[in-house]
């Protein structure tokens, strides 16, 4: 049985022993690092991890330094997910065989990617891995851009922002696809748990990850990262805008337990619901939808986040 | 639950993709993560099938592309222990990526390749074109002339790859159908016998020694990334050649049968020799045979190892040679076959007088024939005794329409 840690309250949290040090090159205010010591803070047990080429690898892993004080893999862009599965069927062989070094240990198999290695280029290999219920968890870092890169869009990226790729314009207002639903792509595979977290729900967040450590198989977890580069706002205002996410609904934090029971883990109080455009209001990215021209996007956007709050709260009443 | 042995007859009659895979669960691979395709997928299958049956205690990983199944071999040889897969053409292609990943990571991992003609057009027959593209690819390449040799090949790659002074993924190529699926008589050796030469894997940066966590596949640019290819390099060059050369001469004791990188058929006092790979290398003995016959002193130079290429002793072999064909069996895309190219690079500083020329030939499965080969030898004598090539220095076999020459 791995081990669970107790956590009371968040001074215990954030002074536990990291295994994800705090030398390494993200951005001020980068939301990875936080999601990053939340995961692996929830669990004592030996980790065996990967990341997907992108703004966590390239911050954390360059020659001849590392951030990581625990085992670590990185391959390319989109096999992050594959390049944990390998290991841990290896594990089960050298298991199996009796060859463990330390055999008394239960170790964990954790995946990072960002939104452009997960939802796009390595979208296959991700499916490859639920598919094959691996014992490992997969965690999109969900800044909804190819950040690493200078801000390219991605299949996460929501309509109405301004990417490099799909820039705002005279005649355009930014990216005009709507953010994939992974969630539900990933529940789809009828795997044993999905959550979709937010590391200003900290507690939530950690309950989610210690339930999927506690799993037998495989676990996607999809963690709503702001980019204080590429959203536009001020790197002290990091953990106001993750409130802004979950707060106003556009970001809601449920899992998906054997791809059917739906639980909405975090439900703001009626009055506390903040209007979607509050939280357009504090990104760049989503400037020029003030513009009179595209205010009936603002208006199109409540009425999706509407609309998907209420399809979760369906989809948990009928327990299907 | 204890995994089976095997009884195997002495001479078994295996085609080249069974041998292989006979080889993996001899070596007690501990994770086979592969995609089956086309020539390659009875390794695929058949390794399957003794997973099934108790054969194999190792883990078998049905993933859903080959890039995925590269990309497992490399997590699983990163966290620890044997890894083996297999592949042809589309596959390595779409594997390509993780090939330089693999061995930029100096992961060893055995990779099984049918060789198979690349598209377009689609072609599910052999050539060396999935071969040749991956020559650079930093991966030691041997070639199996045989279904005896696709086994036995096999255990030495194993061997030499998991060297800790090599740490280097190798591949062994067959040709698809002419070896992979012709059934041929293939002398076994024992489970245990067999077991022993490869060895336990002994693991080394392995991720799941968690008392010392390990970063692999890190970020290096212009400060760092010249000085580990350089050095990649390096080993190929001066530690694999010696390691391969000993795992031959271990292989040789125990089985009596001895490879060499450089495979010399008559070459003692031949005037004029080809040198070729896979299964042309019997074609172009039997027809070497039956020219001495007609006393021209023909010889046969057959590579067993492409990568590293073995400079020195090509060299050394062919420097008394008047005439030499080097047969490529790829498209060369607009410049002499690789082969070509690197027996020229063998001699090209030396005090050789011998005569190169090049031909390409078998492409997408298209037969070599014995009477083009004495065609060739014909060619090549002719060359010989007027003291310089007759023909232009590239040409085409056995393709239809108009004759191709350039050069």
């Amino acid at each position: 049985m791995s081990e669970m840690k107790k956590i009371k309250n968040l001074k215990e949290f954030s002074t536990s022993a990291d295994r994800f040090e705090g030398a390494n090159l993200l951005c001020p205010g980068c939301a990875h690092s936080i999601i990053v010591r939340e995961v692996l803070n929830a669990t004592n047990d030996d980790l065996v991890l990967a990341a997907s080429t992108g703004c966590l690898e390239v911050c954390t892993a360059v020659y001849p330094y590392t951030s990581w004080d625990a085992s670590w893999i990185h391959i390319g862009f989109e096999n992050g997910s594959t390049a944990v599965a390998g290991a841990e069927a290896m594990y089960k062989a050298l298991k199996t065989k009796g060859r463990l070094k330390q055999p008394d240990r239960n170790p964990k198999f954790v995946a990072f990617g960002g939104d452009g290695a997960s939802y796009d280029i390595g979208f296959q290999w991700i499916s490859g891995c639920m598919e094959r219920n691996h014992d490992m968890m997969y965690v999109v870092l969900d800044n909804e851009v190819y950040a690493n890169t200078g801000g390219q869009r991605s299949s996460s990226t929501p309509i109405g922002s301004s990417a490099t790729t799909t820039p705002a314009g005279s005649i355009s207002y930014g990216e005009t696809r709507n953010k994939k639903d992974m969630m539900g792509i990933m529940a789809a595979h009828n795997i044993p748990y999905a959550a979709q977290v937010a590391p200003n729900k900290w507690k939530d967040m950690v309950k989610k990850i210690q339930k999927g450590f506690a799993t037998e198989g495989a676990v996607f977890i999809n963690a709503v990262s702001p980019c204080t580069t590429e959203w536009k706002f001020d790197p002290k205002d990091t953990m106001h805008l993750t409130d802004l996410a979950t707060d106003s609904l556009v970001f809601p934090l449920y899992e998906v337990i054997d791809g059917h029971e739906l639980n909405i883990t975090y439900r703001p109080k009626e009055k506390d619901i903040v209007p979607v455009e509050e939280y357009l209001a504090a990104q760049g990215r989503f400037k020029h939808l003030f513009k009179d021209q595209y205010k009936y996007l603002i208006k199109e956007w409540q009425e999706r986040v509407d609309a998907n709050w209420a399809y979760l709260n369906r989809r948990e009443e009928a327990r299907v | 639950m204890a995994f089976d042995k095997m009884e195997l007859r002495d001479i078994e009659v295996w085609d080249g993709n069974f041998a292989a895979a006979q080889a993996l669960r001899q070596c007690q691979v501990d994770v086979v993560s592969a995609y089956p395709i086309t020539p390659s997928t009875p390794i695929v299958e058949g390794y399957a099938k003794f997973k099934s049956d108790n054969y194999v205690e190792g883990e078998f990983v049905m993933v859903e592309s080959e890039h995925a199944a590269m990309s497992g071999c490399i997590g699983a040889a990163a966290a620890g222990g044997r890894v083996a897969t297999a592949t042809s053409s589309q596959g390595l292609a779409l594997m390509a990526e993780t090939l330089y990943q693999a061995s930029g990571m100096r992961l060893p991992i055995v990779l099984n390749i049918v060789n198979r003609a690349l598209a377009a057009p689609l072609n599910v027959n052999g050539d060396h074109s999935d071969m040749y593209m991956v020559r650079d690819s930093g991966w030691i390449q041997f070639d199996a002339f045989s279904p005896q040799e696709a086994y036995d090949l096999n255990f030495v790659a194993f061997k030499v790859s998991e060297d800790h002074e090599v740490r280097t993924p190798a591949i062994v190529n067959q040709d698809g159908f002419m070896t992979s699926h012709t059934a041929q008589g293939v002398h076994t050796i024992d489970d245990d016998t067999a077991f022993n030469f490869v060895g336990e894997y002994k693991p080394m940066n392995d991720m799941l020694d968690f008392e010392h966590p390990v970063t692999h596949g890190v970020q290096t640019e212009e400060d760092w990334h010249f000085e580990h290819k350089a050095r990649q390099h390096n080993d190929m060059m001066t530690i694999v050649p010696g390691k391969i050369d000993a795992a031959f001469e271990e292989f040789a004791k125990l089985t009596g049968r001895k490879y060499n990188q450089v495979e010399q058929y008559d070459m003692d006092d031949a005037d004029i020799a080809v040198v070729c790979m896979g299964t042309s290398v019997e074609t172009a003995r039997e027809v070497a045979k039956e020219m001495r016959e007609k006393g021209i002193k023909a010889g046969v130079i057959g590579l067993r190892v492409f990568r590293p290429f073995p400079f020195a002793s090509i060299a050394n072999a062919l420097k008394d040679v008047k005439a030499v064909a080097a047969l490529d069996r790829s498209a060369p895309g607009g410049t002499p076959g690789a082969l070509f190219n690197e027996i020229a690079g063998s001699l090209f500083n030396s005090d050789t007088k011998m005569l190169l020329s090049g031909y390409i030939y078998g492409l997408g499965g298209r037969d070599l024939t014995k009477k083009h080969l004495v065609d060739l030898y014909t060619e090549l004598q002719a060359n010989a005794d007027a003291g310089k090539v007759l023909t232009q220095q590239q040409q085409f076999i056995g393709v239809r329409g108009p004759k191709l020459a350039y050069l």
